[in-house]
């Protein structure tokens, strides 16, 4: 009998890979995580998820050789409080703003009884009911570092979490916000040819998590990240990320709204060019009622460039007034690059509003005529449509600073692509 | 769910009223059954059951070993699980795939020699299978539209009115078994050509087995005179239906096509998978109309039929037109995703649908538009309606081919749920591979509008009645695409498939 490719392929990935030692609680966590991964295996291209993205670079033991190139800092300039991880190296520098605690995942490890201990590994097994996601199921168990933050007040500065170096990185961040407390978390960096980063977000009662993430112009970097956030009554919760190029991205998010009147909006900003690969997969659940759940996805795609978007609004039975909008845009600007979307709604309430909107298309030809009529240059108009259809999504950031300051690199980054 | 029966009826409401709604919707209307007799073929599927339709319809060799080929196909697939659908596992064992009325035994000469009982199911259901009736008994008023029906009974075709009419334009309308033998050169060059053996599991089944269905050929720059029908009914218990439709248009030729079905109330589910292929050469046009009201079960999901159909047009000649409309507010199970293939340039695709599941029904369909040559276009208005426990499905696909610069896509996915224990589920999927083309996708889901309802009310309507005209106010865009006969069925089948769903 010729044996199963996904069994295969898992075996393979999994043997080079050693599960960190101990017999704590987080052992179990990552024992529980291997188990759950072992049985569902890791994606095949013909896995419903991953119809529009092959998985093959995320499941092959050896990254690919080439490492990125280091960026400058991106968020220069903003009074944030940052902490590298570079490589295994990550170190907690003083001068924490209050109402924080920080730790890092190999201190928590130690300790006997933690808060970690209810959220390591939880959120990500239930957000992956009903579609398994198996690499952040290969991330809770085989996790080499990451970040453990407690949110108890409301943070007057960002923490900026900057990962750099390293080759295959396996990071995964708990984040825990306390009721009414607020926190913004910005996150960059290359961090190695192959990366997967997991961050696990439980957001109480009244609490604001907001979360801005750039993943900067180096094209050799193949990036998977998880976003596991269950929001609680009146909470509100917000995640942008800006692509800029790399070989392969794939940002899933799942987003479980659990308590009444609560918000979650997430947007992405992405362009690139050649064999960039940029792919967007969000599951938004509406489990209580009032809630209102927001997605805007814009990317601009050149020269063979691939762009996909999946996302879903799941409406439980009884999350009655549910507000659900999802929208996803593609800037095609040649005839090479694709774009992809499923884009899914499914439920179960009836006094609901939902609505999901995607369009692709060429640049619009009026609006092109009309800067070229002004004597604008074809490549300085083409850069200022692409700019400010890219910008719709960065307006989803809800702090001015912060937006403009992404919008900035944004527009940077675009002159230099 | 409550009957009508069960309905307080409010102060103010004089009886008048409520008779007038009951009679309007009552509940499924087709579900008598013919007492005749039948003959059947053994029950169970295996290579001798389906040489032996073969050997029923009187088919040529090469018929027999392309069924035989599929059949085979058929030993190798698998069930598909992806749709939203949940149904006990089918016996393809337990069915007949072959049931006709005894006195069909010998094809009848003309409509005179069909057993009247026959004539008298068609005419129930309010379809005229004898033109003399239109011709010689009835003077038709000068805005009556002749149509042409094919009727279809479990597994064979009793009759195909207005032939005599048809053939003088050239156009070729009569059962798939007859042009078989009558026209295999037509029939060889075009089965199987849009929907191959191979295409999916049921699609590869019917390939198999099936056992009738109807032809349709337009020559070459003609406007069929009339609208064309077939009409399929299932009768028999435990028979499975397996029609098979195949369209030809020609260059520059027209014609509109209409399709309707119903079934008996039985306690056991009954399974129904047709194909349907549509060939459209250089400017033609095909407009191909569906009102889908097999028995959809009883309020507690049992019995009602499971419709696994594939339809595909293939429009293979520049600038050809499809156009499918359909009503879905039957059967217990749909599985139904008319598609359109826009290979020559220019042509047009057009998808417009309303689906209702009430009760217990579950319904995934939707459309494929496959846009390959230059130039195409594709329209996609689905409306689904979820009441009661049901789950309905909006599953479709749209894919710009490389080549197929500057075309166009809108479409625009509406649900509308009543009542809090039924499911609206929305999955398109959209690939988009040239720049030139556009491609523009909106889809919303919400409840009924609670000011129109009270709007209604407020003007003496009863609840249901007003849901029925706010629905077929949120259908309207579809209900107008439908050929006349057809919407004003339409409309009432619209309130009727809604009762018990409120209150």
């Amino acid at each position: 009998m010729v044996a199963d490719p996904r069994t295969t392929a898992t075996d393979e990935r999994l043997d080079a890979l050693t599960l960190p030692a101990g017999n704590g609680w987080l052992h179990a966590a990552r024992k529980d995580a291997l188990g759950r991964l072992r049985a569902v295996g890791l994606p095949v291209r013909r896995d419903e998820y991953w119809r529009f993205t092959n998985p093959a670079p995320l499941v092959r033991v050896a990254p690919a050789p080439d490492a990125p190139t280091q960026t400058d800092d991106p968020f220069d300039g903003v009074d944030a409080y940052v902490i590298t991880i570079d490589g295994d190296r990550l170190d907690l520098p003083d001068g924490a703003p209050d109402g924080l605690e920080i730790t890092t995942l190999s201190k928590v490890a130690e300790a006997d009884i933690h808060w970690v201990r209810d959220l390591y590994g939880k959120l990500e097994a239930a957000g992956s009911r009903p579609v398994s996601r198996p690499f952040a199921m290969l991330n809770t168990a085989f996790a080499t570092g990451g970040l453990a933050i407690r949110v108890m007040a409301k943070v007057s500065r960002p923490i900026h979490i900057r990962t750099i170096g390293g080759t295959d990185p396996i990071l995964h961040h708990v984040v825990k916000v306390d009721a009414d407390a607020a926190v913004t978390i910005l996150e960059s960096g290359t961090a190695g040819a192959r990366s997967n980063i997991v961050t696990e977000v439980d957001v109480a009662d009244r609490a604001a998590f907001d979360h801005i993430r750039v993943q900067g112009p180096d094209h050799a970097r193949h990036v998977n990240t998880h976003l596991f956030a269950r929001l609680g009554t009146g909470s509100a919760f917000k995640s942008f990320t800006l692509s800029a190029n790399g070989q392969f991205t794939r940002n899933e998010a799942v987003i479980e709204l659990t308590g009444d009147d609560a918000t979650a909006h997430v947007a992405g900003a992405a362009f690139g060019r050649d064999d960039l690969h940029h792919d967007d997969t969000v599951f938004v659940i509406h489990d209580a009622c009032d809630c209102e759940s927001r997605q805007v996805f814009k990317k601009v795609l050149r020269d063979g460039a691939t762009g996909v978007f999946q996302g879903k609004i799941l409406v439980k039975e009884g999350a009655q007034k549910t507000d659900g909008y999802q929208i996803s845009q593609a800037l095609l600007l040649d005839d090479d690059s694709v774009f992809l979307a499923k884009p899914e709604l499914e439920i179960y309430a009836d006094d609901v509003a939902c609505s999901h909107g995607s369009t692709t298309g060429a640049i619009d030809e009026t609006a092109l005529f009309y800067l070229r009529s002004r004597g604008v240059s074809k490549r300085v108009a083409t850069d200022l449509l692409v700019l400010s259809f890219l910008t719709e999504a960065v307006d989803e950031i809800a702090d001015d600073g912060l937006r403009d300051h992404v919008g900035g690199l944004m527009a940077d980054w675009l002159s230099r692509d | 769910m409550t009957a009508l029966d069960d309905i307080r009826v409010k102060e103010g409401v004089d009886a008048e009223t409520v008779d007038a709604v009951k009679a309007l919707s009552g509940t499924y209307k087709h579900g008598w059954n013919t007492e005749i007799e039948m003959e059947y073929a053994p029950k169970g599927l295996s290579e001798d059951i389906v040489r032996l339709i073969s050997a029923k319809n009187e088919e040529p060799e090469w018929m027999t070993d392309w069924r035989l080929e599929a059949y085979r196909r058929w030993l190798t697939l698998k069930e598909p699980k992806w749709a939203m659908v949940e149904y006990p596992a089918i016996d393809f064992q337990d069915q007949y795939y072959y049931a006709r009325p005894a006195s069909m035994a010998v094809k009848p000469k003309s409509l005179d020699e069909v057993d009247p009982k026959l004539l008298e199911t068609y005419k129930k259901l309010g379809i005229p299978l004898k033109e003399q009736a239109i011709l010689a008994g009835v003077e038709p008023g000068p805005e009556d539209r002749k149509v042409a029906v094919d009727a279809v009974f479990d597994s064979v075709s009793v009759g195909t009115t207005f032939r005599k009419e048809l053939a003088k334009a050239g156009v070729i309308f009569c059962s798939i078994s007859e042009a078989i033998r009558e026209h295999p050169e037509l029939v060889r060059k075009y089965l199987g050509t849009v929907v191959p053996q191979s295409d999916n599991y049921y699609a590869t089944l019917n390939s198999a087995v099936f056992s009738d269905g109807s032809f349709v050929y337009i020559p070459k720059g003609v406007r069929c005179p009339m609208e064309l029908s077939t009409y399929f009914r299932i009768n028999a218990e435990n028979t499975g239906q397996f029609e098979r439709t195949l369209i030809i248009a020609e260059e520059g030729s027209h014609v509109s096509y209409l399709e309707g079905c119903t079934a008996p109330q039985r306690d056991i589910a009954q399974l129904h998978a047709a194909v349907v292929e549509i060939v459209i050469l250089d400017d033609a046009e095909v407009k191909y109309s569906t009102v889908q009201n097999w028995y959809p079960g009883d309020e507690n999901g049992k019995g009602g039929i499971y419709n696994f159909v594939t339809k595909r047009a293939d429009c293979r000649g520049a600038r050809s037109k499809v156009m499918w409309t359909q009503v879905e507010t039957g059967s217990a199970v749909t599985w139904k995703y008319p598609s359109c293939i826009l290979r020559g340039d220019d042509s047009q695709g057009e998808f417009y649908s309303i689906a209702i599941a009430n009760n217990m029904q579950q319904a995934d369909t939707g459309t494929k538009m496959i846009h390959l040559g230059k130039n195409t276009r594709s329209r996609i208005v689905s409306k689904g309606i979820s009441a009661g426990r049901a789950q309905n499905t909006y599953r479709g696909l749209v894919s710009m081919h490389p080549k197929a610069k500057n075309s166009r896509n809108y479409t625009q996915c509406d649900s509308l749920l009543i009542g809090s224990h039924c499911g609206a589920h929305t999955v398109p999927y959209i690939e988009v591979r040239n720049n030139s083309s556009r491609v523009e996708h909106e889809a919303t889901t919400s409840k009924v509008d609670d000011d129109q309802l009270f709007y209604c009310r407020s003007r003496g309507m009863d609840e249901e009645e007003a849901v029925a005209l706010v629905v077929n106010g949120f259908c309207k865009e579809v209900l107008q695409a439908l050929p006349m006969e057809f919407a004003m069925e339409a409309q009432q089948l619209v309130a009727i498939s809604l009762e018990g769903s409120v209150g």
